[in-house]
């Protein structure tokens, strides 16, 4: 739910016809059976986890007993679904080196932070969710309002992730739209209502390999096909101008360039509210973390994603660079092809079958891992934050459990029912998805506001929620589209509406909290900083104390080998 | 259904009613209660298995379809045998899994009955 570089719109523009014959994929039998057995085994895993489902908290948090590199490895793999796969190598194909911001600054800072400043918080308080997070610092009003657009945002980017599952699918392997949509709904429904979170997070591991096994072949050779890196950026050089191959060029403030941002709005829109929007307060991300063993493991979870964060950027930078090299008109109206078909391009021209068969599966594994986050954490919202607390209270565990699993079904349903809609009203959809990308950030405002002053009162966290997500609207909707201030592109546009959001939430929060009641000091424990609940003196499990386990280490790491991934991309 | 019913649980239901969780002391006794009795810990199968399974057998479709490829298959693929390396990787990545488990075998053992997810993967 942050700004989408990948709408579902944009492929939908009765293009199928035309495109059918250059990205259908060759595929055989073998690759259908590599396929097969991937199915198979996401099955499996649903049935063999369902013994382990005792409790609620087992199927909504995995009891949380999972180890660090399980939770670590499924938090990177629920933002690495096949929209993000797509959309970054797109946005390389258009806006060049510039990717690499989403990565290094607009992601590992707010890892980082996740893990070493807020997880003691959201872990230790014994929290199930993100908003229930918000009801213990703030109040119902506030609890409700962001569970309840939560869950509505859950599903809906679970129903856009199906829709574009089924174009691309369509293109690639010329199913029929419905067939994908019913096929891949079918399996995140069965595995995730057998066995709950675990198997969402066991699927998400296995897909986190599998779509590696897929990339990195095809990065491979795509560079070889362009004659290497060096080969790769003369071209993009000659074609495209000097600024398309570095990070920072062209980014002073008044200077025009294409991605429409300077590097103010990158460092505080992008870097700051956008991406700690998402990765602190999204719930299908953090979900992953509450499911840790302890603490610590808690903790290492995003640092743990960090390292593959850093070096993923390259394998979906490569094949949209590479795709911009041997479609120069690429995007444009002078080519079929468009920015979001650059992958599939590149796998229809380079990939022989069987590692083809590995790039298909990859790729549907990455689509289905994407839904499947999304409807683990709506299951869990809709059930543990708005139905056992404002509907049906105070019953025995099991119709929890119970209520979960028809949940999910309904849920999936819905999602099913999404893609269908967008299927006829593609632009709508993407007016949504862009809609949502902005409810991240004011969630943010109010737990950073809510974590580090204590004077911010209970009705400030509702109404900041509210003025933060309006004024982010307001600015995007009323002045950017109707060009009362003029912003280049969507993306520019993002960045400072994202910055206007947050500021606006953090004014009304510090304006209400002056004129209301502040929390009792006793009900803050453990949920501002500086205080301490009772649930975070426990002791650190054996083997928790080594030097490559301490978070501290860890999380400076990953923000020190992030900036110095950027020294070769900014000269 | 696989959850059990406790035989105390309409005492409990009342109990849960009058206290009815909305401050952080009663999310935490009650997800404090619920981690007592949670499953997860003891019954889940190591996941180790399965990836290391799945790529060792990925990895030795890739290695023999790489070992008959056509030319034609090499020359699309830039004259690389794309099908033996990534196969050689994908091995050894799931052997990589196999022996850290059989090194390191999971902390709490597992029910020793035969697990069924195995014939998924195998």
């Amino acid at each position: 739910m942050r700004p989408p570089t990948y709408l579902a719109s944009d492929l939908a523009t009765e293009r199928a016809p035309l495109l059918a014959a250059e990205l259908r994929l060759p595929t055989n039998w073998l690759d259908y059976t590599i396929l097969g057995i991937y199915f198979v085994v996401v099955l499996g895993i649903g049935f063999a986890a369902r013994r382990s489902v005792k409790t609620s908290l087992d199927f909504f948090l995995s009891g949380r007993s999972l180890p660090a590199w399980i939770t670590g490895l499924a938090f990177i793999s629920a933002n690495l679904a096949a929209t993000e796969i797509l959309g970054m190598a797109a946005n390389s194909a258009q806006y060049g080196a510039y990717t690499v911001h989403w990565y290094w600054i607009g992601a590992i800072p707010a890892m980082v932070f996740l893990g070493l400043v807020m997880m003691p918080f959201y872990y230790g308080s014994k929290v199930r969710s993100v908003p229930e997070f918000l009801l213990l610092r703030f109040d119902k009003a506030a609890h409700l309002l962001s569970s309840l657009l939560f869950a509505f945002a859950a599903i809906l980017i679970a129903g856009v992730n199906l829709y574009a599952l089924a174009i691309v699918v369509e293109a690639l392997l010329g199913w029929p739209q419905w067939v994908a949509i019913v096929v891949a709904g079918f399996f995140v429904l069965a595995y995730i209502t057998l066995g709950g979170l675990s198997s969402a997070i066991y699927n998400e591991v296995l897909q986190f390999f599998v779509i590696l096994a897929a990339l990195i072949p095809l990065s491979v050779l795509g560079l070889k096909r362009v004659n290497g890196w060096d080969g790769l950026s003369d071209s993009l050089t000659k074609t495209h101008g000097d600024d398309f191959v570095t990070a920072w060029g062209g980014t002073g403030i008044g200077s025009d360039n294409p991605l429409g941002a300077n590097w103010l709005t990158i460092v505080l829109g992008l870097g700051f509210v956008l991406s700690f929007g998402y990765w602190t307060t999204n719930f299908a991300e953090v979900q992953r973390a509450l499911s840790a063993k302890n603490l610590s493991a808690a903790q290492r979870t995003p640092l743990i994603a960090a390292y593959p964060k850093i070096f993923i950027v390259f394998l979906v930078m490569i094949p949209g660079l590479v795709a911009a090299v041997l479609v120069p008109k690429i995007g444009t109206s002078g080519s079929d092809l468009q920015y979001n078909d650059a992958i599939p391009y590149l796998m229809s021209q380079l990939l022989p079958n069987g590692v083809l068969g590995i790039a298909v599966t990859g790729l549907l594994a990455a689509f289905m891992a994407g839904m499947a986050a999304n409807v683990s954490s709506f299951n869990t919202v809709f059930t543990t934050d708005i139905w056992a607390k404002y509907v049906v209270r105070g019953r025995e565990d099991g119709y929890y459990v119970r209520f979960g699993r028809l949940i999910t079904a309904i849920g999936v349903a819905a999602s099913v029912g999404t893609a269908f809609l967008a299927s006829s009203f593609s632009n709508i959809m993407s007016y949504l998805q862009t809609l949502f990308s902005f409810f991240n950030v004011p969630m943010f405002v109010v737990f950073i506001v809510g974590m580090f002053w204590k004077r911010a009162s209970m009705k400030s966290g509702f109404w900041g929620l509210l003025a933060g997500t309006t004024a982010a609207m307001i600015n995007y909707f009323v002045l950017y589209k109707r060009d009362i201030i003029s912003i280049p592109s969507d993306q520019g546009a993002n960045f400072v509406s994202a910055i206007a959001g947050f500021v606006a939430g953090a004014v009304v929060m510090v304006a209400v909290s002056l004129f209301t009641a502040p929390k009792p000091e006793k009900d803050l424990q453990g949920l501002v900083y500086g205080t301490r609940s009772p649930g975070m003196a426990e002791p650190p499990a054996a083997g928790d104390d080594a030097w490559y386990r301490k978070p501290a280490l860890l999380g400076w790491g990953a923000v020190i080998l992030a900036a110095a991934c950027y020294i070769p991309f900014s000269f | 259904m696989a959850e059990q019913f406790e035989p105390d649980e309409r005492a409990e239901a009342a109990e849960r009613l009058r206290r009815a969780g909305y401050s952080d002391a009663d999310v935490q006794r009650e997800v404090t209660a619920l981690e007592e009795k949670s499953a997860t810990a003891a019954r889940i199968f190591d996941l180790r298995r399965i990836i290391g399974g799945l790529f060792v057998l990925y990895g030795v479709i890739l290695v023999i379809t790489g070992l008959t490829d056509s030319d034609a298959d090499i020359d699309k693929a830039q004259g690389i045998n794309i099908n033996l390396w990534t196969g050689v990787g994908m091995l050894a990545l799931g052997i990589f899994f196999l022996v850290w488990l059989w090194l390191r075998p999971a902390a709490t053992a597992a029910p020793p009955l035969p697990v069924p997810e195995e014939k998924a993967s195998e």
